[in-house]
This record gives structure tokens, sequence and C-alpha cells, in this order.
């Protein structure tokens, strides 16, 4: 899956002219806490987070706090150059870009302007999604072999009891690198038969696998 | 307090049957109705025939194309499309296509309708209907065993006739998101749902933070609790969450879904309940229905897939107590083990109450308690912070 399909397109955007208190204004209005700046060619100069202002504004343990710099502009307190992606990278970039510079938000640019922002919240929503949770269906778990050939296998299974598989991702668990874990989500309100299928072919199935409680 | 209660019944529910390998199965129904009558629990003006819920009736929540479809799919000569077939959920594994599929499902709604009728009309106190409960079905698509939505049904009609507010209680071990998403935006419609998570277990909805959408905010409830749950755990929930759902929202009428798949013996969820919990689950519904509904109640059937030792045991309890009744104790009547085992393939249990060896001690059950009682104690955060 790429940028381009998770990207929020509405972005909301300041020039480094504006204000701290005008950038305080609009995260709260719209309740978000990354606003990019950009210049008249709406191509991106920088980033400022709530984070960025909040380090920026008096403490509230001051005795006398100075508000003068809700009147600066925000190219005093902006992130610069900006960490950004590609809308044709994928989302497992946006991962790692996230992961490695622990930050929160990555404009989208695109021959030099912001086409769009990806957030941490946007990144979970769509991983939650592939996990196919957001479709009717029962979890199974099937611990593998890890070898050639074993996922057709278990796929035919499936399909041959006419079911509809909603999403499906494999696992390794660490203490057992032979072998692998294939989650399925499967529609169907009935699994049964499918799993004594799978136990008959051989399969190790764990319905539900609660380490501690294996069935 | 001896409370007048219906039964409706009628053979014609058996006819709602998918194929002979198919978990849901009917003849629970005919399994319970030996036992009550077995014990003598039933009188004769008490069971209530149904009737079959007309097209109008029907389309009070299901879309015309769906309804069209069912028709379709109802006669063995025709065939559904692939297309037909993924969009209305029909000719699946779960909800295959049988003959006569809209009659069959047309009585189990006319069914829980009638049960309306009986207590909106005074006719009944409560009002028992264990054809019903069909909690999966959608406007638009069957799914999980569900063809018509009998309890969305109902509660549409119940709101056409009269201004009540109606509380929908929902134990079996499945999340009720049939009946949640057509009432999801209604304010005067409050549901509750206690049910396995959905981690493993079909639908996989049901999170605490299904809360309901715009004016309906707030009057969605969801509690999904641990695989492995027992008793004590279930029974803590259902308790605490159904008292205060109640106090809040002071419900006019309480439909229950009675679901009885949360039963250590049943084949397709993870949950240990045991009979107790079947005894608490009609108590306390019964005493809300007074407490708030002037004893307005209609009980429902739903899930329940161990038909042999489970099923029937926890729906005669349900009638047994809608009635005022004790729950009922010690052996079951000889006569109704005898003529079941027959055809039974495990062996019957004997008496009302389970041995506490049915299932081997559960490893976390301290962390599944505690677990259950953070969920519960989040889903309620919304009322009792107001």
């Amino acid at each position: 899956m790429i940028v381009e399909e998770i990207m929020t397109k509405e972005i909301i955007t300041l020039k480094q002219e504006n204000t701290v208190k005008e950038a305080l204004e609009l995260l709260n209005r719209h309740n978000i806490r990354h606003i990019p700046i950009v210049n008249d060619l709406n191509h991106l100069v920088g980033i400022i987070s709530d984070r960025d202002i909040r380090s920026a504004a008096p403490s509230i343990l001051d005795e006398n706090p100075d508000s003068s710099i809700l009147e600066q502009s925000l190219k005093t307190i902006m992130s610069s150059p900006v960490i950004t992606i590609h809308p044709l990278d994928f989302i497992e970039d946006v991962a790692s870009i996230f992961y490695d510079h622990s930050i929160g938000c990555v404009p989208v640019v695109q021959d030099n302007k912001i086409v769009g922002v990806v957030t941490e919240k946007d990144l979970l929503y769509t991983l939650i999604q592939i996990t196919g949770i957001h479709e009717q269906s029962s979890q199974i778990e099937v611990r593998v072999p890890n070898k050639v050939g074993v996922l057709p296998k278990v796929a035919t299974v499936i399909s041959e009891r006419n079911t509809n598989i909603s999403s499906v991702f494999i696992y390794s668990e660490k203490e057992r690198p032979t072998e692998k874990v294939i989650v399925l989500r499967v529609q169907t309100m009935n699994p049964l038969p499918l799993i004594n299928d799978l136990k008959e072919k051989g399969y190790d199935v764990l319905w539900p696998n609660i380490p501690g409680l294996l069935q | 307090m001896t409370c007048d209660v219906a039964f409706v019944y009628s053979e014609k529910f058996l006819d709602y049957k998918f194929n002979d390998d198919h978990p849901f199965n009917q003849k629970r129904i005919d399994m319970t109705f030996d036992l009550i009558q077995k014990m003598k629990s039933i009188k004769h003006e008490q069971i209530v025939e149904p009737r079959k819920a007309t097209d109008e009736e029907i389309l009070r929540v299901h879309h015309p194309k769906y309804v069209e479809v069912v028709k379709k799919a109802s006669s063995v000569k025709n065939k559904l499309s692939e297309n037909e077939m993924y969009e209305y959920g029909i000719g699946t594994e779960d909800t295959p296509a049988f003959a006569n599929m809209h009659d069959a499902a047309a009585w189990l709604v006319g069914g829980t309708l009638k049960a309306v009728d009986l207590v909106l009309n005074g006719d009944y106190l409560h009002a028992v209907n264990l054809g019903g409960g069909l909690h999966h079905g959608f406007s638009r698509r069957a799914s999980g065993f569900c063809v018509y939505n009998d309890a969305a049904i109902a509660i549409q009609y119940i709101r056409e006739k009269t201004d009540y507010k109606v509380l929908y209680v929902d134990t079996d071990a499945h999340h009720g998101d049939g009946v949640q998403s057509i009432f999801y935006d209604d304010p005067n419609v409050c549901t509750l749902s206690i049910h396995e998570t959905g981690k493993y277990l079909f639908p996989g909805t049901g999170y605490i933070n299904e809360r309901g959408q715009n004016k309906g905010y707030g009057y969605s409830f969801n509690v999904p609790i641990e695989a492995f749950t027992e008793d004590e755990s279930f029974i803590e929930v259902y308790e605490s969450a159904l008292r205060e759902i109640a106090d809040y929202f002071k419900p006019d009428i309480i439909i229950t879904q009675n679901g009885a798949d949360a039963h250590a013996h049943d084949p397709l969820t993870h949950l240990n309940s045991t009979m107790k919990t079947y005894e608490v689950i009609p108590k306390l519904a019964h005493e809300i229905a007074h407490t708030y509904c002037n004893g307005r109640w209609i009980a429902l059937g739903g899930g329940g897939y161990d038909i042999w030792r489970v099923v029937p045991r926890a729906w005669a309890q349900l009638w047994q107590i809608a009635k005022g009744d004790e729950p009922f104790q010690g052996p079951l009547p000889e006569a109704w083990v005898k003529r079941w085992q027959e055809e039974s393939p495990v062996e019957l249990p004997v008496s009302w109450s389970d041995a506490p060896n049915i299932y081997e001690a559960i490893p976390r059950k301290q962390e599944i308690t505690e677990k259950n009682k953070i969920t519960l104690d989040q889903c309620l955060e919304i009322i009792r912070n107001k």
C-alpha cells in the first residue's frame, strides 16, 4: 500500500510570517498537532508541532510570564528542513521514518509542493484495517513449518469449504525459528469444519492463541 | 411473585433449517418445550401460536432488494449469481439457501412480533419466543446464521406503535452487531451486548468504543469479555452493566436475546460459563423489567450450539424464571433424558446444575477476571461520569 492511499489531502498550512498565536488557534480549532509551513509557491519550508509551541511558550511556573512569544513569527520556532515522503512510497517507509526520527507526522511532497500529510494516527488506523477486523469474521491461527508451499496448501483447505478469507498475515515466533504462524480472518461464524480439516492435515491450529491457555 | 407469561411456539420454527450439518439447529426449541412440559411448568393457555410476519413488517428494517433475494433463494430452482451471494450474504457456508427460506424466517420474525403484541396489549406481562434472537441479520445482508433480524424488526414495531424507550440486552457469546447497527443513531433504543471479544470470535466487532453515533451516541454499550471467562466474572459484568445502564436509560420495555452459547460446552465459542450464569441472566432481566418497565419484557432465543447438554436446560430455566418461580433444581426428568439420549451424540446431563468439573481449571483466571473488570469500567465510564 502506498502513501497516496492513506494520506490526508486537505492540508491546513500557515506561512512563516504567521504568529505563534495564530498557529495555536489553528491547532486547537482543528484538533491537530502539526502544521506544515509553506511559502507563496506552496513549497514546504518548515513544520511546527504543538510541542514546538509548548517549548517556546512561557512556563506556567514563571511569576511574570512573557506572553510576547505569542506574537513572534513562526519562522523563529519552526523545524527546518523537514523530513518528507513521496506519495509513491510504501506505508512501511512512513512507519520507519516515525520510528527512526521519533516524530508523529510527515508531509508528503511531490514536485516540490506539499500534497498531503500522514500522521501516526493515520498509519495505525491503516494497519488495523489491514488486519481485516472491520469485516465480519473469525480469526484462526495455524502454526506451520517455515518452508515453501505451505500457505497455498492452507488456503486451499479454506477455499474448499467455500469460505472467503478477509485477511492474512504471517509472523514468526522467536523461540521457534523453524516455524511460522499464519493468522487468518475467515468470513464464517463456524470455523469448526475448517479447523477440523486443517487438523486432519496435520496442522497445529491455535484457536484461540493465548500463551498459557492452549487448548 | 407469579407472572403471566406467554410461550410463543410452533413446530414451524423447525422449518428454519439450513442443512443437516449446520450448527444452527432448532431442534433445541423442541427439546426445551418437551423439558418444560415434562416439568409440568407450562399450562395450555400459556402456549401461543406465532403469526407470520408480513412483508411490510420485514421491510421496516430490511432493504427491498435483500428481501427479494431471500425470496429468490427460497426456491431451489433459482440460482443466485455470485455477486448476489456475496452482496447479500445468502448461499454462503454460514447462511446457505434452503427451500422456503423466506417463509421460515418470516415465521420466526412473526413469533417475536406476536410476543410483542401480547405484551403491548397487556394480555401477558412477559413473553418468550425462543425461535427469535437472530441478531446478526443486517438491513441488507444475511450473516452468522441469521436471515431476518426479528429483534430489530420488533424494536422498530414497538417504536412505531408506542413511544416506549427500548432496552435491548444481548448475552449471546457473539456480538449483537446487526441490532446495534440498525439502531446505531437512535437515542430511544439502547443496546447492551456482552460477548466474547472479537479477537478470535465472529464477528470480530463489539469494541467498547462502539458507542453509537449522532443522536444515538452513548446508547450502544459493548462489554467484550475475554476467552475462557467463567461464571463469576461473567455474572459480575452482566449484573453491573445491566443495573447501571437500566438506571441511566430508564427503559419502558426490555428485549433480551438469550443466546446460550457462552457455556463451557459450546463448540463455537471459548467462554466458560455454566448453568449458574443461565439462572442469573433471566433473574435480573425479570427484576429490571418490573423495576422500570411495569413488567414489559420480551425474551428471545439466539445462539446455542450444544443443543443437547446446554440449550434446553438454559432456556427451560429462562421460562421458569420469567414466570417468577425459583429456578429448577435437582435431577432432570428421567423421561426427558431417556427420550433425547437416544439421538444425542454426547451423554446428556442428569441434573439442572453442572458438575464442578465440566472443564479443566483455567490457568489465567485471575488475569481474565481483572481484564473483564477493566473492560466493564471502561464501558460504563460514559454514564458514571455524567
